[in-house]
């Protein structure tokens, strides 16, 4: 594995399967009377989050402190970014505090990138979703909860449905998913379909019901409308009866098909809540999954003396 | 340590195929089944029969011999043992040394180790960290009533204050010898073998997992 989680590319077949294999025996943590490993003893991990977040900054925060690892939480409002500091400056404070990993949430694309490779720090950076750029622990966390419920995501079909366009969790799990096998279809108005996704080795649709009887899983994303400067739809109730995901859509799927969100989740708009809340649902195990594979990132990373796995290609 | 499953000796007949790559067989796949059978009564002699034990592999090794041993026991005391694996990768002392490592698998049965009789079960005694590991690793499962110690090897060359209470056999080596332990469930051949240090690659020296088992996954 690279020192560095910035994109789910950054991960080979091997590293990501590395990756859920450690999840999964992590995941027997939780059901055991003393929930603590001592594997990252002394070591400091800082959740950087320049931009809100409940789940993700929540589910890091247990992960290392499962790890017994040191967390400082570091949120934009209240620390001294509010009175204008850079991103540098940051930084260059928490080097000086002696992190061993930098957990990143930032609205600007490319920021985690920025921070681990301007030579501010001597920390793994790992980031926790830039912008509309990536998120790669949600799409591990994503194909974890597949991989347990399917088992090999080789040639498995998945739906990600929704605005793909200001979505850092569709393209880190388009990446993810193609180096495990998986087919991908993005499903999504074309306003909200990203320029340049032909590049992306997934197929794209703009009809839902045309795809979700052949998934074997659906992704569905939130309209993220705090990142829109424009109308992509008409209405909300015309995105909804186009592409939310309600009973009768659910009716179309194939028997052990599972239904997804990476959360927050609008009821009502991009799926009710009789979906949200039935048997194929796995959205809250998505949130206990998410520890278990962030202890195995935060684990694979800063366990040893380098990252797990580490070849020559990656030192370089 | 080999990374390709030996060919089988061709001098050796069929039912006795000795996987014995390079180095000098010191147990044969009948001595090894002596062996465990023995420490299953010396267990049972110990323990006044299988009243609460628990047996515990340390992966990979002493898995697949804790399984064996406590089929032994429930054919001569006719009740199921419950068998686990503790996997103790995280609580090396080495761990900051090397790459981060794979986990193993860790399988505690579903009533527990507390107030029980865990008796660990592992391939190779050699320096002993691997079992001051797995102490610590059962201080955060749970409070066993008694540890005890069951090794098909030990190979001397203690770094700490630690001794096995049931050995399959006493094998006196020089710290440049490797003793390779190989098992049908992991390997697809039982056999211990003793060679010089030439084949291991360097990476057995510190530690008393002398195996490596490359057929294992996880």
């Amino acid at each position: 594995m690279k020192r560095h989680l910035l994109s789910a590319a950054d991960l080979s077949r091997d590293d990501a399967e590395l990756v859920l294999r450690t999840a999964e025996e992590l995941r027997s943590l939780a059901d055991r009377p003393i929930k603590k490993l001592p594997a990252l003893r002394g070591r400091t991990v800082v959740n950087l989050f320049f931009e809100d977040s409940t789940r993700t900054r929540i589910s890091f925060e247990a992960a290392a402190k499962r790890l017994s690892a040191d967390v400082i939480n570091f949120a934009a409002k209240g620390s001294s970014l509010s009175k204008g500091e850079s991103l540098k400056d940051t930084a260059l404070t928490l080097e000086a505090m002696g992190a061993d990993a930098i957990v990143v949430r930032h609205a600007a694309s490319g920021a985690p990138h920025r921070l681990a490779t301007a030579g501010w720090t001597g920390s793994s950076v790992i980031n926790a979703g830039d912008g509309t750029h990536e998120h790669p622990t949600q799409a591990l966390l994503d194909a974890f909860t597949m991989w347990r419920h399917l088992g090999a995501l080789d040639g498995r079909r998945v739906a990600i449905v929704g605005d793909v366009l200001h979505s850092r969790v569709a393209r880190s799990n388009a990446l993810l998913l193609r180096t495990l096998g998986a087919e991908v279809t993005l499903v999504a108005p074309p306003t909200l379909l990203p320029v340049g996704v032909d590049g992306w080795n997934v197929e794209t649709s703009y009809d839902v019901d045309s795809v979700l009887p052949k998934a074997d899983v659906v992704m569905m994303l939130r309209v993220q409308g705090e990142r829109m400067n424009a109308s992509y739809f008409p209405t909300v109730r015309e995105y909804s009866r186009r592409y939310g995901l309600d009973a009768r859509r659910m009716a179309q799927l194939q028997d052990h098909t599972i239904v997804m969100h990476p959360g927050p989740m609008v009821r009502g708009m991009e799926i009710t809540a009789d979906v949200a809340d039935s048997s194929r649902s796995v959205i809250v195990e998505q949130v206990t999954n998410g520890v278990a594979v962030r202890m195995a990132v935060l684990y694979l990373l800063l366990g040893g003396s380098e990252p797990a796995g580490t070849t020559e290609r990656d030192a370089a | 340590m080999p990374t390709q499953p030996a060919p089988p000796d061709a001098t050796a007949p069929p039912d006795r195929r000795i996987p014995a790559p390079q180095g000098r067989t010191v147990l044969d796949p009948r001595d090894i089944s002596r062996a465990l059978t023995r420490i299953s009564h010396e267990i049972l002699e110990r323990n006044k029969g299988a009243t609460d034990l628990v047996l515990l592999g340390i992966p990979t090794g002493g898995v697949p011999l804790a399984r064996r041993v406590a089929e032994r026991i429930s054919a001569v005391e006719g009740v199921e043992v419950p068998v686990g694996s503790l996997d103790v990768t995280m609580y090396r002392d080495d761990l900051r040394m090397r790459p981060a490592r794979a986990l193993l698998p860790t399988d505690i049965p579903p009533d527990g180790i507390d107030d029980k009789v865990v008796v660990l079960v592992d391939d190779v005694l050699y320096s002993g960290r691997t079992i001051r590991a797995a102490l610590d690793a059962m201080n955060d499962v749970g409070r066993p009533r008694t540890v005890r110690l069951a090794v098909l090897v030990d190979r001397g060359h203690r770094d700490l204050p630690i001794r096995a209470d049931f050995v399959g056999k006493n094998l006196p080596t020089s710290l440049a010898e490797t003793v390779v332990v190989r098992l049908q469930e992991i390997d697809g051949a039982d056999g211990v073998t003793i060679a010089a240090d030439t084949i291991s690659g360097g990476t057995t020296a510190g530690t008393d997992t002398v195996t490596d088992h490359p057929g294992e996954g996880r």
